[in-house]
Order: structure tokens, then C-alpha cells, then sequence
């Protein structure tokens, strides 16, 4: 049942991909080869380095980050066929995608879809070329799970609005150059109250604080905004169109977020590291059978999910929309990746409890700061309770609960 | 669901009008009423034969339709959801393990009659309560088959028998030598111990040393894809049922704490979906089959189980009551939860399929 490509499409695939290893052999250093896109990298946290910075350049001048985003807007403009093309050679070839970021994950199709023409040519392409970085003016302190009570006031005063509020959890805030925000433009309407707004955050009044999270980390801020001036042109949609448009951004947010939680993607198996840890039987198996079921029934139900991801994405594209199991991803993605690194730090022992120190290697403490910071994954981008909300009633039609 | 082909479409869109007219629930509160061992309605599997669901996974040149396990999982999944009682999934393993392992000669005298419907055949490989075909007893010896096989279902109906023994699979047709004994289940559909004595046996002796592992893939995604229609049917109609009953002056569904376990239930079933499906296809495709279909079948048992018992409690009392289905599928659920592999076994396997 695989697809047959007719001759003439075999030839230009194949045209295509022969493109493709040339341009890796031509541009992608190879200091570079078998490492990832770390998220400090994308939004700021660490340094980049000469060979990072020309691989990106290189990535991001062709618009290849952005394989299939629009040409006209910096993006590649490749059909879904040659983005797939440029994925296997990338893989192939030990390198990797060097665009990440807000920016491409949440910002950049929300505004492809609602943003105007200028906005899009302004903001679009150093997105493409990796050059800009976003952050999110979602949360507020009294508007997590409950969004739409947010307080932060952009006022009408004519030619800009005068904002003034609080934001938080802003990932990234401590570097980003710019913030997508929704704020209240009209306070007598919970939800038609709300604006989508575009904030430089080198505008006088923005005032950030990292927040030191039970990781050890700060990838959080808290973001002030005190008589921020931000222009009208930098209104996206309409005014009272926000609450639409940032539910349509966390819809990018989720799908990309199901796979996020620590230990969900890479890294070793399971029972690699119980092998490592544990005792193994002359035969090669786990010589504990409790922990040896405790796996398979784990792996199990993780290949289920990446066959459920693999089909919400198959189903989207087929039908030219979001696939309703789409909505199930982020909650069954981020538990299982919970229960990983639950599990992973539990065969370790207490040698997987490191906090600092030479007695403990690289991966051993990065594996304890990932446990914790993974709490968060079932928190934000919408707590697996709101999903359970938006599942109930939105997918399966379920009365309002009162 | 899948991305179809418009064949595929087709074939599943007439399985469920069929299925939904032609072979309601009713239809197997009929068969169980009649209290025959056979257990199925000869008339409905000869229009299933008649409409080729029966040839789904046979070669063109043997009668069938070549349309793989995808497809025979759609029409499968579809008869699931009615709780059709017939021998289409006992029949189509056995004309896999044929296709597999059989010579030219006997896959030209089987496999026709099979995709037409004239025959119908079974799988007997375990030879007690548990799956475990590494216990395998039965054994042969000059051609005769002596051992007896535990619980095979659809055993009552079936003129031909696919056996394990020691040494391999071999084809037994019904008659001397072959002893049947019901064994009446709480799904009320046929199962037989069968005692073998010195029935007259002929082997498959293609298809290599993984030939029964080969068919056992197979019979895991087949029963996957009918546990994957229960368990939709089972979902749909609870959620039907929490929109319709009103306590506390409210309908069930507002209540958050139902909302929140049909939420939980809802991306259960996505999973069970996705399993299936993939095991499906691994099938058809030949690329990682054995793990694809145990995660189908270990996914299948979690989520039937839990989406069982979920139906009944979420339906109340009235759930309790033999006049609703849902008890029905309770009980099918609990009977091919073992089949081809409790989930214990499947771990096991996964695991050493794992190297672990």
C-alpha cells in the first residue's frame, strides 16, 4: 500500500535529495555532527559558538529550519514530501535542525494564519533565520489554569496602547527580544476582552526576574510591565480577538509539548540503564523480574504513544485539519514521560539522587534536575486537568459541569 | 483510524452497515438462546463468505481478494462492535498459517474453500487455560496426531483444524481420531477441548522455524482489531448513556468527575487505536511484526479491561442487568483478554524480544 512515486517524481526526489547532500557537505561543520539543538541554545542560555552560529546562518539563509513555511517570509517553501527528504539526510548526515525556539514552535504559524501582511514580513522571516527570540506574556499569578481571568491592561491611547500588568512563568523572558502577549483591552468582557499583542521587551517599563525552580534552574521569569508604550501596528487581528488566537497558538503549544517531558525522547533505554545499574542474569536478562515487567509494560505502552502521535499527524494532514486525538497527546505524552523519569532515577538508587558533586557523573544529574523540572510538564500549557476539560467537552460533547 | 485507501473505505463502510442491519447485538442474543455448541449463524457467515470477508487475506489465485490484515482488521473491528459471533477471524489464521505454510498443493485445496466460505477452519496451538506455546505436547508419528488441545474456539463449527504439535503445524481434518468436548464460557460462543487420537495429520512444511510465532502475530492483531471494536462500542455507548441520565436535577455528563474518567477513557482508546492499527500493518508490511503485534495485543487487553469495567460501573445498575449489552461485552472482553497472550506473557516476550 505504500504510496508509488510516478517516474517523474522519483526523478525529482531523488534530484532533491542529491540538493540536500550537497548543501550538508558544503555548510554543516563537523565539530557539529551527532549533537542537538539544546533548548539553552535556542532561547539564550548558552553562548553560541562560531560553528553553531555558521550552521545556523547557513540553515537559516536557505530557510530550511522552516522547511515548509512560505518563501516569500524566509521559509523554505518545500512541499511535505521534500521537508521529509531534508529530515532523513539531516539525520543521515548526524546533523540537526539549528532553528528552534518559540518562535517556530508557537509564534510563527499563529501569525502565518491571523497576523497581516506587514506583520508577517516583519516578524516572519528572522524567525527563518533564527535570529530573533520569543517569549510568551500568557500566565498571570491569578491566570494559570484559568486563563482568560488575566488582569494585564493594554489602554487605548490613540496612537499606542499604555500596558501595564504582570506576567509569569514567561519562559525564556531573561534573553527573548520580543513577547507574544495577550492582555485585557476591555475589562466588561472575560473573553472578548482580550488582545493579542506583540511587546519589544527592550521597551522602557519591561522589567523581568528569573524564578529559581525546584530543578535548581531558572527557565521562568516573572515579567513586569509598568506604562509600557507598544504601538498599534503591533496589534494582532482584531482588538477582542486575542482569546481566539492564543487558543489557537497553545494548539501548536500541546501537539509540540506531548513529546517534551524529560526522558520521553533519546537518551538511553530503560533497560539499558537497568542493566547498567542492576543486577543481569549470565543470559543477558534483568535478573530482578519485578522491574524487568515494570519496563516492558512501560516501553509497551510508550511505542502505543508514538504510533498515536505518528497518527494524529498522518490524520491532520489527510484530513486538512487538527485530528481530534490530537487533544489526548500532551496529557499521555507528558505522564509517560513522568513515569521515565521516575523510573530512571528509582533503578539508580540514590546514586540517581545526585544533586552536585564529582561523585556523580553528567548524566546522573542531569537525570535528577529532569525528573523535577519534568513536574512541570503535566502543569503547564494547559494542566492535564484543563485537557481533561477540553477533551470532555470540546471532543466528546459533554455538558458544561456547573 | 488509519488513513484509508478507498478500497479499504469501501470494505469497512459495508461491514458496518452490515454489521449495524444485518447483525445487531439481537442477532447474537439469538445464537446464545439457541444454546448450540456451533454458536454462530450459518446463514450470516455464509453472506460474510458471499460479500469476501472471508477471502480478505487470500491470494487472487486461491479465491480471496489479497487485501491483508488492514483490511481484514476493519471488517473484524466492525463485527466486534455487534458482538457478531462467527468463525471469519478462526478461519482467516487458519488460512494465513496455510499461506505460510503450506505446499501449493495443499493451499489449492484449502484456500479456495475457505475464502469461499465452504469450509471453515481453526487454530488449535494451547492445550490448556494459559497461552504458552512453548508447552506444547501434542506430537506426531507417522501421520497421527495424538494430544489434546484446550479451549479452542470455534472448534465446534470448523471441518478443518490448524494444529501445533512438537515439530510443527499440521492440518487435521474433522472426523476419526477427533474428539470434541464443549467447554461453555461466560462469552457463550464455541469452545471445544479436543482429544486427538491418532487422527490423521499432514504437516505445513514451509514458512521455516518461526512459523508459528509467524501465525501467532497474526492472531494477536485479528483479535486485537475485534477487541478495538468493543471497546469504541463500549466507550460510545456509555458516553450516550452519561448524556442521557439525569440524577441531582443534572445530566451525568456535567459532572466533572465523569467528564475527567471519559477523558481518561477517551485517550486510552486512542492508544488501543493507534496499537492496533500498527500491529495491523506491521502484518501486511513484514517490518517488526512480532513486537507490533504484541504491543496491539497488550494494548488491546489494558484498555478493554479497564474500558470494561469502566462501561458497567458508569452505567449504574442498570448496567448489571442481562437485558443491556453492556454486560456482553464485559464478558467477551474477559475471554480473548488470554487469548493468544495474557499480558503477563506479552510483557515476557516484549522483554526478551527486547534483549532484556
Amino acid at each position: 500500500m505504500a504510496t508509488q512515486l510516478e517516474p517523474e517524481a522519483r526523478d525529482s526526489a531523488d534530484v532533491f535529495r542529491e540538493e540536500v547532500r550537497q548543501f550538508i557537505a558544503d555548510n554543516f561543520p563537523e565539530e557539529l555532527r551527532g549533537k542537538g539543538l539544546s533548548m539553552a541554545g535556542v532561547e539564550g542560555g548558552a553562548k553560541e559558538t562560531p560553528s553553531q552560529k555558521s550552521w545556523r546562518e547557513a540553515m537559516g539563509g536557505r530557510g530550511w529550519g522552516t522547511p515548509t513555511w512560505p518563501k516569500e517570509y524566509g521559509g523554505g517553501g518545500l512541499n511535505r514530501k521534500q521537508a521529509a527528504i531534508l529530515n532523513e539526510e539531516l539525520a543521515r548526515a548526524g546533523a540537526y535542525n539549528p532553528i528552534g525556539g518559540m518562535g517556530i514552535m508557537m509564534f510563527g504559524p499563529t501569525l502565518l494564519e491571523y497576523g497581516s501582511e506587514a506583520q508577517k514580513q516583519e516578524h516572519i522571516p528572522p524567525i527563518c533565520r533564527g535570529e530573533i527570540r520569543w517569549c510568551q506574556g500568557y500566565s498571570e499569578p491569578n491566570a494559570g489554569s484559568d486563563l482568560a481571568n488575566l488582569q494585564t491592561m493594554a489602554e487605548d491611547k490613540g496612537d499606542h496602547y499604555l500596558v501595564n500588568g504582570q506576567k509569569t512563568w514567561t519562559s525564556g523572558g531573561q534573553w527573548a527580544d520580543k513577547c507574544f502577549a495577550i492582555v485585557r483591552t476591555d475589562r466588561s468582557d472575560k473573553h472578548k476582552g482580550i488582545s493579542f499583542l506583540l511587546i519589544d521587551m527592550d521597551s522602557p517599563g519591561v522589567e523581568v526576574r528569573p524564578i529559581t525552580m525546584i530543578s535548581g534552574t531558572s527557565p521562568f521569569c516573572e515579567t513586569f510591565f509598568t506604562d509600557v508604550k507598544v504601538p498599534k501596528d503591533n496589534l494582532v487581528g482584531e482588538e477582542g480577538q486575542g482569546w481566539t488566537i492564543g487558543k489557537r497558538l497553545l494548539q501548536h503549544e500541546r501537539t509540540n509539548l506531548s513529546g517534551a517531558a524529560p526522558g520521553g525522547r533519546g537518551g538511553a533505554s530503560l533497560a539499558d540503564i537497568a542493566k547498567k545499574y542492576g543486577r543481569v542474569n549470565t543470559d543477558g536478562t534483568l535478573a530482578d523480574p519485578v522491574l524487568r515487567d515494570r519496563i516492558a509494560d512501560f516501553e509497551i505502552r510508550w511505542t502505543s504513544f508514538l504510533h498515536t502521535a505518528r497518527r494524529a499527524v498522518e490524520e491532520s494532514k489527510a484530513a486538512g485539519g487538527v485530528s481530534e486525538i490530537s487533544s489526548a497527546l500532551k496529557k499521555l505524552g507528558t505522564k509517560l514521560g513522568q513515569e521515565r523519569a521516575e523510573m530512571t532515577i528509582e533503578i539508580m538508587g540514590l546514586q540517581g539522587l545526585g544533586w552536585e558533586g564529582d561523585s556523580f557523573s553528567p548524566v546522573e544529574l542531569a537525570g535528577v534536575r529532569a525528573w523535577l523540572y519534568g513536574k512541570a510538564t503535566t502543569i503547564y500549557g494547559g494542566s492535564t486537568e484543563i485537557q481533561n476539560n477540553v477533551i470532555a467537552k470540546r471532543v466528546l460533547g459533554m455538558l458544561d459541569h456547573q | 483510524m488509519a488513513v484509508l485507501n478507498e478500497e479499504q473505505e469501501m470494505l469497512r463502510d459495508m461491514a458496518r452497515e452490515w454489521a449495524t442491519n444485518e447483525s445487531p447485538v439481537t442477532e447474537f442474543r439469538k445464537v446464545r438462546a439457541s444454546g448450540e455448541p456451533e454458536a454462530f449463524d450459518r446463514a450470516a457467515y455464509t453472506a460474510m463468505a458471499e460479500m469476501g470477508w472471508a477471502g480478505i487475506i487470500i491470494p487472487e489465485e486461491h479465491g480471496g481478494s489479497d487485501f491483508g490484515f488492514l483490511s481484514a482488521g476493519l471488517v473484524v473491528e466492525e463485527l466486534g462492535k455487534t458482538l457478531t459471533a462467527s468463525p471469519l477471524i478462526a478461519t482467516t489464521l487458519a488460512a494465513s498459517a496455510i499461506m505460510l505454510g503450506g505446499s501449493d498443493e495443499q493451499k489449492a485445496k484449502w484456500l479456495p474453500k475457505l475464502a469461499s466460505g465452504e469450509a471453515i477452519a481453526t487454530l488449535a496451538v494451547d492445550e490448556g487455560p494459559h497461552h504458552d506455546p512453548s508447552e506444547i505436547e501434542n506430537s506426531v508419528s507417522g501421520g497421527k496426531l495424538t494430544g489434546t488441545k484446550g479451549f479452542v474456539a470455534e472448534a465446534h463449527g470448523a471441518d478443518l483444524f490448524v494444529v501445533a504439535a512438537k515439530d510443527g503445524l499440521y492440518l487435521v481434518e474433522k472426523g476419526d481420531g477427533v474428539t470434541l468436548t464443549t467447554r461453555r464460557l461466560t462469552d457463550q460462543r464455541s469452545h471445544a477441548d479436543i482429544a486427538f487420537d491418532g487422527a490423521a495429520a499432514e504437516k505445513l512444511e514451509n514458512g521455516g522455524d518461526s512459523l508459528l510465532d509467524d501465525v501467532l502475530d497474526r492472531a494477536r492483531v485479528l483479535t486485537a482489531a475485534e477487541m478495538l471494536g468493543m471497546a469504541q462500542i463500549v466507550f460510545d455507548t456509555t458516553l450516550d448513556y452519561l448524556k442521557q441520565r439525569v440524577q441531582f436535577n443534572q445530566v451525568l455528563s456535567s459532572f466533572q468527575a465523569l467528564q475527567h474518567r471519559m477523558a481518561d477513557l477517551f485517550a486510552d482508546l486512542a492508544q488501543m487505536r493507534s496499537a492496533v492499527e500498527a500491529g495491523l500493518q506491521a502484518v501486511d508490511s513484514g517490518v517488526g511484526a512480532s513486537r507490533a503485534a504484541i504491543v496491539a495485543k497488550a494494548e488491546a487487553n489494558r484498555v478493554l479491561h479497564t474500558m470494561s469495567n469502566e462501561g458497567i460501573q458508569l452505567h449504574g445498575g442498570i448496567g448489571m442487568t442481562d437485558e443491556y449489552d453492556i454486560g456482553l461485552y464485559l464478558k467477551r472482553a474477559r475471554v480473548l483478554e488470554p487469548a493468544w497472550g495474557a499480558t503477563g506473557y506479552l510483557k515476557n516476550r516484549f522483554a526478551t524480544l527486547g534483549g532484556y
